[in-house]
């Protein structure tokens, strides 16, 4: 089954691979992960969707607990959450179809946002779901490029850390001799 | 600006550090990157010694050997590049037997990173998988905070090494930083909060079952928890098994012990995990050479799980219990709340099966010296309170099979990774550590040959360490399964080309002996074991010789083989009921 898994890690170098880094070591398939900031600067968060059976979430949740710079780790999937995800496709539309596409793009609720002598790019937002919905609609019509960004989710109503503010020291930096020694 | 006495430079720092968690030696090899660290602690040499190994890789498993005699963080401090990567091996090795390590790696500059500079490596990204943590530094400011975390890391629940990756530039730059008095990082994410109702559950589970059995492993010596496993075992009467990490976290000459388990454990002992109806996992991981076929293991049993680390739960063996925490303090509870059993019938049956296929070998007068015998002689003249290390094969099972350990810390051997090379070094670390012990290495001919240069680390600090090699010129457990599986064709195992291990102990000034029958071998352990200088003995043992019982890789118990001639898969108790 498929879990959406919420990560809230320290902003630091390194800490994206330590987590890629991990699945990999172990074996677990990721679907999507994406990684971005927070309102807080000293945190990004990371949406993750993970393939396995209960045995392997299990061990994916701890796993990435143990990690030194993850804060929170949530699996989404078992709470009461909202998931979107977004996609730019570009598509074939000569004078013969265009009403054909606007008529699905409206039905979606998607957007154009460039139109060419030949092709639009079209702009959607929503669940996962409706997004392959709509690419399946699409593809007769000849799909020329597509990228998505993966699933970002968001728990209803809950709130995982507290604001850190950060030390200012200072420091006398070495001198070039001193590091060419 | 500060006034310039207060300014510290980060090497300072990092000794500074280092003294005020209480390190008083440290293993590595200088080099560029790492030079003002060494500086600093030249400077405070009368404080920590800074022990000069040939090789880093010997470097890291002295640390080892140090922080697993004593529970200790071992620390480890090299240079970057080929003095970082040459401790991969051992920081594995240390995160798979989860010891306590802190490794401080140089690296170039920080304006040089990532421009293929002289002896330049990704060390935090090679690490990254085989560390509990690991850092790079990137300002002066976050130094110190970063060396208290890395200490509390490494020996705070389930241990592990923690590599401190430390830019030549900023060693040298300097500050007047504060020290913060302790870690930025809590307790609670290593050592998880007690479920005390779990506890009264297990409880309730020993008072129904007949056939329990505790297997515990690693993790009661990790916890300091001998003692508190002790008294559980005697005040419940439940026989004990241990895994390989966990010999001497229970006295191996009490009766209740019915010897180690897993791949070359007891007839016994696997049987009884076979047989149990309430298997108590202390302290261990389930791992696929204590478990053999996952499907079949301890098929009839109620599965209890008493783990300081989250993820060791259910990762192998779906368990039906798990109790999270200190073990020291879960142990202390669960015994309070347990009684007294006879389980007459029960003993009855495991010593009916020990009685049919003991631990045992047959030593001939004049025959070839076998291993076993040689061993068998170590823990007669050692009386059984020498530290012994090993390397990794044969030597090694037959080492957990006939030393019998009664006191934790003193079996200190590369279980998890496998590394061999690790038991001589390794019996250096515990030597500096307890410097008037009797420290033996129980090594093989091929395992030694791979850190043999830490022989002038030896002689130079007169460590009274003793080399046994078992030298039966193979590579002997890989030549077992080829006489097993692969039809006897000795791909790569035979060692044609050996050195004489006499003279070359005597190239470094240490004294060599050798023995090739078992009276020669008698005599020469009796007269060097108790000695306090260094010496290597090197006993020409049968190199046919298996060890035995064998649970084959990824099958059952109900596979055993118990010895050459004798293969009872098909009369197998067992086996035998449940085919019915």
């Amino acid at each position: 089954m498929r879990h959406t898994i919420s990560v809230l890690v320290q902003n630091h170098p390194g800490v994206l691979s330590r987590v890629t880094n991990l699945f990999s070591a172990r074996g677990y398939n990721i679907d999507s992960l994406v990684v971005g900031t927070t309102e807080n600067e000293k945190f990004s968060r990371m949406t993750i969707v993970v393939d396995g059976d209960d045995r392997i979430i299990d061990q994916v949740e701890k796993q990435l607990k143990k990690l030194i710079e993850v804060k929170t780790v949530v699996d989404l999937s078992k709470e009461d959450f909202i998931s979107r995800d977004l996609a730019l496709i570009k598509i074939k539309a000569e004078k013969s179809n265009r009403n054909e596409v606007m008529d699905i793009i409206q039905a979606f609720n998607a957007k154009i946002v460039d139109v060419g002598l030949k092709s639009f790019v079209i702009e959607v937002t929503g669940k996962e779901s409706k997004i392959n919905a709509m690419i399946e609609l699409l593809k007769s019509f000849g799909i020329l490029e597509l990228v998505r960004t993966g699933e970002v989710a968001i728990a209803r109503g809950k709130r995982f850390y507290e604001n850190v503010a950060p030390t200012k020291i200072k420091v006398q930096l070495a001198s070039e001799d001193q590091i060419n020694l | 600006m500060p006034a310039k006495n207060i300014l510290k430079s980060g090497a300072d720092i990092v000794v500074d550090i280092l003294l005020e968690e209480g390190v008083t030696i440290a293993w590595g090899i200088t080099g560029g990157a790492i030079l003002p660290v060494y500086d600093a602690l030249y400077k405070k040499r009368d404080k920590i010694r800074l022990i000069d190994t040939k090789h880093e890789q010997g470097a890291i498993h002295m640390a080892e050997g140090f922080a697993k005699s004593t529970g200790q963080v071992g620390v480890c401090i090299v240079t970057s590049g080929p003095g970082a990567t040459n401790i991969v091996t051992g920081l594995a090795d240390a995160y798979m037997d989860s010891v306590p390590i802190v490794a401080i790696t140089g690296q170039v500059a920080t304006s040089l990173i990532g421009t293929d500079a002289f002896q330049e490596a990704d060390v935090v990204g090679i690490t990254r998988s085989c560390t509990k943590h690991n850092f790079l530094i990137h300002n002066l400011a976050e130094l110190p905070q970063i060396m208290r975390d890395a200490f509390f890391i490494a020996r705070t629940g389930r241990p592990g090494p923690v590599l401190i990756d430390l830019p030549k530039d900023i060693a040298v730059s300097s500050a007047d930083l504060s020290i913060p008095k302790k870690p930025s990082i809590e307790l609670s994410r290593f050592v998880p909060e007690i479920d005390s109702n779990k506890i009264k559950v297990v409880a309730d589970l020993i008072q129904k079952s007949k056939k329990p059995v505790i297997y515990a492993g690693g993790g009661i010596i990790h916890a300091n928890a001998a003692s508190e496993l002790k008294e559980f075992v005697k005040k419940t009467n439940i026989p004990i098994t241990l895994t390989l990490m966990g010999l001497g976290s229970f006295p191996g000459s009490d009766k209740q012990f019915i010897d180690m388990l897993g791949m070359h454990g007891s007839y016994r002992a696997n049987m009884a995990v076979m047989e149990c109806d309430l298997l108590i996992a202390i302290g261990s991981r389930f791992d696929d050479r204590v478990t053999g076929k996952l499907s079949e293991f301890s098929p009839q049993s109620k599965k209890v799980h008493i783990d300081v680390d989250p993820t060791s739960i259910g990762k192998n063996v779906p368990v039906d219990v798990s109790i999270l925490g200190n073990l020291k303090t879960i142990l202390k509870r669960l015994t309070q709340l347990s009684h007294y059993q006879e389980y007459k019938e029960w003993y009855q049956q495991l010593n009916e099966w020990n009685a049919k296929h003991p631990f045992g070998f047959d030593q001939k007068p004049n025959q070839k010296i076998l291993p076993q015998f040689a061993i068998s002689e170590i823990f007669r003249i050692t009386k059984g309170q020498a530290f012994i290390t090993t390397e990794v094969g044969q030597h090694q099972m037959w080492a957990a099979q006939f030393y019998k350990f009664d006191y934790p810390r003193h079996w200190i051997t590369s279980g998890g990774l496998g590394t061999m090379g690790f038991g001589f070094p390794a019996a250096v670390g515990v030597q500096f550590a307890h410097p008037h012990a009797n420290v033996i290495d129980i090594a093989g001919d091929g395992s030694f040959q791979m850190t043999l240069q830490e022989l002038a680390v030896v002689r130079e600090y007169k460590l009274p360490v003793k080399i046994v090699i078992l030298n039966n010129r193979f590579m002997g457990m890989v030549k077992q399964w080829q006489d097993l599986h692969f039809e006897k064709r000795y791909a790569s195992t035979s060692i044609p080309a050996q050195p004489d291990f006499v003279k070359l102990a005597e190239a470094y000034g240490i004294q060599g002996y050798r023995a090739s029958t078992p009276s020669e071998a008698t005599r020469i352990l009796e007269k060097t074991l108790n000695r306090s200088e260094a010496c290597l003995i090197d006993i020409i043992v049968d190199e046919n010789e298996h060890v035995y019982p064998m649970v084959p890789a990824g099958k059952s118990v109900r596979d055993i083989v118990l010895s050459k001639q004798e293969n009872i898969s098909s009369t197998h108790g067992v086996y035998k009921r449940r085919k019915k």
